[in-house]
């Protein structure tokens, strides 16, 4: 104990946590007309992440004593939630000037979300896994009661909060059964001992159980996802934007670090019970979408489907399945980052445009942002020539090479009720009359980032196959 | 780079005049955007000439071809290759489109450009379904064109559009994602994507049937095959003329073309296994249908239902596996091409003068558009099959075929001739015939030189392969030979 231990592995980490407290003192000093500075500390912080992360991306190993984790996988996910957080907060940033804001907590909470989804990556450990999810949730909880006049808003803080909580009690419940069991906390223990113990043991599933409850709580499966149309709609659309896109990110770091990284001996029982999950998910997200008349709301169906479609990815239990889970997830994200930045984009000084009628005519006022559209649309559909087509291909594949045929069969079956109501945006933008003609909002710098993220999702281009053999690789280092 | 990327040549360069013309932006550069794709419809079409002149009809194997690393992690290929049934097709493609962009000259007039990008992004991704040898890349080509033509029904369609384009869309949509699963299946089986690997991949009766039918759950919506045919109708009622051109000259026939492609070489058994509910479904499709066709009283309705009956004839031919089926149908999915989008193409002159389609709202039309009613009586004829013209061609062989299989099939499929000429000469007769109808009618102004262009290309080429069906059948004469040994040799 005399010893220090070498900090090193978590200097990224360190870094964003103290960047976000030095954030919220400097915030106090600026006035409210140069709030940028704030804006401007919070991008730089993710860069300084960016770097310390990539200089240390060599070092791997568990550090910590068993708690701490670090891999090319917490390497590639810690680069993407810092790109994502990037790009959340440039397509805020007006959004909440506008609206009165922009200030400093909105990005410290969201610094402090992103050091709780960087220690969930880097979790090795039931007590780390914990510590982050709780930092991530409590920052949610706050960033969707942040706008403190709107009753939705604070509706929808209400509701995640009872519900987050009863999902972190169901998920620590598992943990301690597990404990009982195996007398480890770490991950890695916990593994060797459920193997040695074997996949019968009553306890051992009992805790499973719980722990599989509390995870699809926080991913949002159905049934256990009915805070997610609330939260999506309720909170403004730059939380949204951070809640849709960065925390499925930690989700995937959840699912993989816990149901695989520990507990993979009762991977036959996790599969049974995520098939359920996954096709309900799929289902019922698909279906209840449809009838959706608010964009937020339809994207938060929306998401849930697309959630149960990873999980069929996770849950074919082979290193394939993890690997197209992790691209779908991170192509997921690209997605939901680009549709939700479009309704930021649209947005504007007293008027959100969150309504499917506000998308009539779309390709009358502004082509360019109908046509960014419709990618992101005929991409979360699964289309050729998109990257949503592919990352669907990668988990239908790993489901056929495993035999589970009919899943797929399902899986393709609901992509296309799903289709009709991503084709439903299409229509409304390019069939229909615009009920207003306002100009478009959205600065240069909005437009040029959205264009990049939109036509990122062209899949003609050869970067796919880069980053399929990055997500291999990251899944390889796992075993 | 010229010699050796042909076909890349072929696939991008619509694909990249696309991107041109949308660039043009708003209905103030309308010129520019008809200009520059007329340009890269006639550069496209000259692109895939020499593929026809430098195209070794004595061998089966794919030619011209190209092949680099795509995806590595999954084997998915940038693979590229024809054969002679491909050729024709391609050929057929670029002949179209050009038609088409001639045709929308002066009728469209809102959303210039995007109409004209839509139309060459659509013939970039035809192109590329006819000479990928990658089942990912077929794939992806194959529905990266469902968006285009959504599109171009929706936006510039009829009355009903909307519920026309969603619906032709997902029906679609639905096939395609079965043989998608079909595809991945049978890579799992033969350790890549190449369709080659797959063709030679030997398969179970009963993984062969399930295959089958997921194929078939993609190309019988296509093609369309009685009973999912119900989406062609309206599409084809709804979609402005250019989009019916290319729905019948060219999306039919990726339908037929998959059959050719994928269930015969890779499901042979199957293929002869259920021959006869195909047969069945096709004789339906050509007697049914051509009843149906008979009582329309919309004109685009009735060369809808004609082409589902045509249709029929082509899968009629692929499935009773000899040589003079095999040829027939390609020959008939080659006429049914240009005869088609040369009726469709006649029903849009009429429309752009009296905004109708209602066969009641004409009459005596010869009077005063006498060289339209010349025109359009020679492809009605055509259509009926007449000797001499290119639609007897693939018709009389496909009944020959069907003779030494069974003298039923026959008879039943000659019925076509009857009713064929039934009702695209009674509608003709109504429509041109007669006395005047109407104060409207009379009015009408015979065709101008932009519509005599596109009337006698398409007459020209169907008289020519009425008359001299070689050059046609050469082509293709060894690719089916070879297909027909694939389809006969059993995988078991």
């Amino acid at each position: 104990m005399s010893e220090m231990p070498n900090i090193l592995p978590a200097l990224p980490e360190i870094a964003v946590a103290v960047m976000a407290c030095v954030i919220l003192i400097v915030d106090l000093y600026v006035s409210p007309r140069s709030r940028n500075v704030s804006y401007v500390l919070a991008q730089l912080t993710l860069v300084l992440a960016a770097a310390l992360t990539i200089f240390g991306a060599s070092t791997s190993g568990v550090f910590f004593s068993g708690m701490f984790i670090a891999d090319p996988l917490s390497v590639l996910l810690k680069l993407a939630i810092y790109l994502l957080t990037l790009f959340v907060f440039a397509y805020s940033r007006e959004y909440l000037a506008q609206r009165d804001l922009l200030r400093g907590e909105y990005f410290v909470l969201a610094l402090f979300g992103v050091v709780g989804m960087m220690v969930m990556v880097s979790a090795s450990h039931f007590l780390t896994l914990y510590l982050g999810l709780e930092l991530l949730s409590l920052s949610l909880y706050a960033m969707v009661a942040f706008q403190r006049d709107s009753a939705t808003a604070t509706e929808a803080a209400m509701k995640y909060f009872v519900l987050g909580a009863m999902a972190s009690g169901m998920l620590l419940y598992g943990m301690s059964m597990l404990y009982g069991v195996t007398g480890s906390l770490e991950l890695a223990v916990v593994g060797q001992r459920v193997a040695a113990i074997g996949a019968n043991d009553v306890v051992l599933i009992f805790g499973l159980v719980f722990v599989v409850v509390g995870v699809a709580f926080k991913v949002g499966l159905v049934p256990f996802h009915m805070w997610i149309p609330d939260v999506y709609h309720g909170a403004p659309t730059a939380v949204t934007l951070y809640i849709g896109t960065i925390p499925e990110i930690a989700s995937f770091a959840l699912v993989i670090r816990l149901l695989v990284g520990g507990l993979e001996g009762l991977s036959a029982s996790w599969s049974d019970m995520l098939i359920v999950l996954a096709v309900l998910s799929i289902g019922l997200g698909n279906v209840i979408a449809i009838a959706q008349t608010n964009i937020k709301r339809m994207l938060a169906y929306s998401a849930i489907s697309h959630m149960g479609f990873f999980l069929l990815g996770i849950l074919n239990a082979s290193p394939a399945g993890y690997s197209s889970a992790l691209f779908y997830i991170l192509t997921y994200t690209v997605m939901s980052l680009g549709a939700f930045g479009i309704v930021i984009a649209l947005s504007r000084q007293g008027f959100e445009a969150e309504r499917l009628d506000d998308f009539k005519g779309l390709n009358q006022r502004s082509p360019w942002y109908a046509f960014l559209m419709l990618l992101l649309m005929i991409s979360l559909a699964g289309v050729p020539p998109t990257v949503g087509f592919y990352a669907k291909l990668l988990v239908i594949q790993s489901l056929v090479g495993t035999g589970l045929v009919w899943l797929a069969v399902l899986a393709v079956i609901f992509t296309v009720v799903g289709a009709y109501y991503y084709l439903r945006i299409v229509k409304l933008m390019y069939f229909d009359e615009p009920e207003e003609t306002a100009a478009i909002g959205g600065g240069k710098d909005i437009r040029f980032l959205i264009s990049i993220n939109a036509l990122l999702l062209l899949g003609i281009m050869p970067w796919i196959g880069n980053v399929i053999d990055w997500c291999d690789a990251a899944i390889r280092s796992l075993h | 780079m010229l010699e050796t990327h042909m076909l890349s040549i072929a696939i991008w360069l619509p694909i990249v005049g696309g991107v041109v013309v949308a660039a043009t932006g708003g209905d103030a550069n309308a010129a520019r955007a008809r200009g520059l794709a007329l340009l890269f419809a006639l550069l496209t079409f000259a692109a895939t000439i020499p593929l026809y002149l430098k195209f070794n009809a004595a061998t089966h194997a794919m030619q011209f071809v190209e092949d680099y690393a795509w995806v590595d992690a999954f084997r998915i290929r940038y693979r590229l290759g024809i054969d002679g049934i491909s050729l024709l097709l391609i050929l057929l493609t670029s002949f179209s489109t050009v038609l088409v962009v001639i045709s929308a000259w002066r009728v469209i007039e809102r959303r210039v450009a995007q109409y004209f990008a839509a139309f060459l992004f659509m013939e970039g991704v035809m192109i590329g379904v006819f000479c990928a040898l990658d089942a990912i890349l077929f794939y992806v080509f194959w529905e990266a064109m469902l968006v285009p033509m959504f599109l171009i029904i929706g936006l510039w369609g009829g009355s009903n559009r909307v519920y026309a384009t969603i619906k032709f869309f997902l029906y679609t949509f639905v096939g395609s994602v079965l043989m998608l699963v079909a595809l991945i299946y049978l890579y799992f089986q033969a350790g890549s994507f190449d369709i080659l690997a797959f063709q030679a991949q030997p398969l179970g009766l009963h993984a062969q049937t399930l295959i089958f039918l997921a194929f078939l759950a993609a190309f019988a919506v296509k093609v369309p095959m009685w009973p999912v045919h119900t989406w062609l109708p309206d599409a084809h009622v709804e979609a402005p003329t250019g989009g019916s051109v290319i729905l019948a000259a060219i999306m039919l026939k990726m339908g037929g073309y998959g059959f050719l492609r994928f269930s015969l070489p890779i499901t042979p058994d199957a293929s002869h296994e259920l021959a006869g509910v195909m047969v069945a479904l096709s004789l339906v499709a050509v007697v049914y249908i051509g009843l149906v066709a008979l009582v329309q009283e919309d004109m685009k309705k009735l060369i809808a239902y004609s082409s589902i009956a045509h249709m029929g004839f082509v899968t009629l031919g692929f499935f009773i596996f000899n040589v003079q089926g095999l040829e027939g149908g390609i020959m008939q999915m080659i006429s049914h091409g240009f005869v088609s989008g040369a009726l469709f193409l006649c029903v849009g002159v009429l429309y752009d003068r009296l905004h109708s389609r209602n066969i009641k709202d004409y009459g005596g039309v010869a009077a005063p558009m006498p060289m339209f009613a010349a025109f359009m009586m020679f492809f009605a004829l055509a259509n009926s099959g007449l000797p001499g013209t290119s639609g007897f061609v693939g018709e009389f062989l496909v009944i020959l075929g069907a003779f030494q299989v069974s003298v039923w099939y026959a008879l039943a499929a000659g019925t076509t001739l009857v009713f064929g000429a039934a009702y695209t000469l009674w509608m003709y007769k109504r429509v041109i015939f007669g006395a005047i109808k109407n104060p409207d009618v009379a009015a009408l102004v015979d065709i101008d030189a932009r519509e005599w262009l596109f009337l006698a290309a398409l007459a020209l080429a169907v008289l020519l392969m009425g008359l001299w069906p070689k050059p046609f059948l050469d082509v293709i004469h060894t690719s089916v030979e070879h297909l027909l040994t694939q389809a006969n040799a059993s995988k078991l």
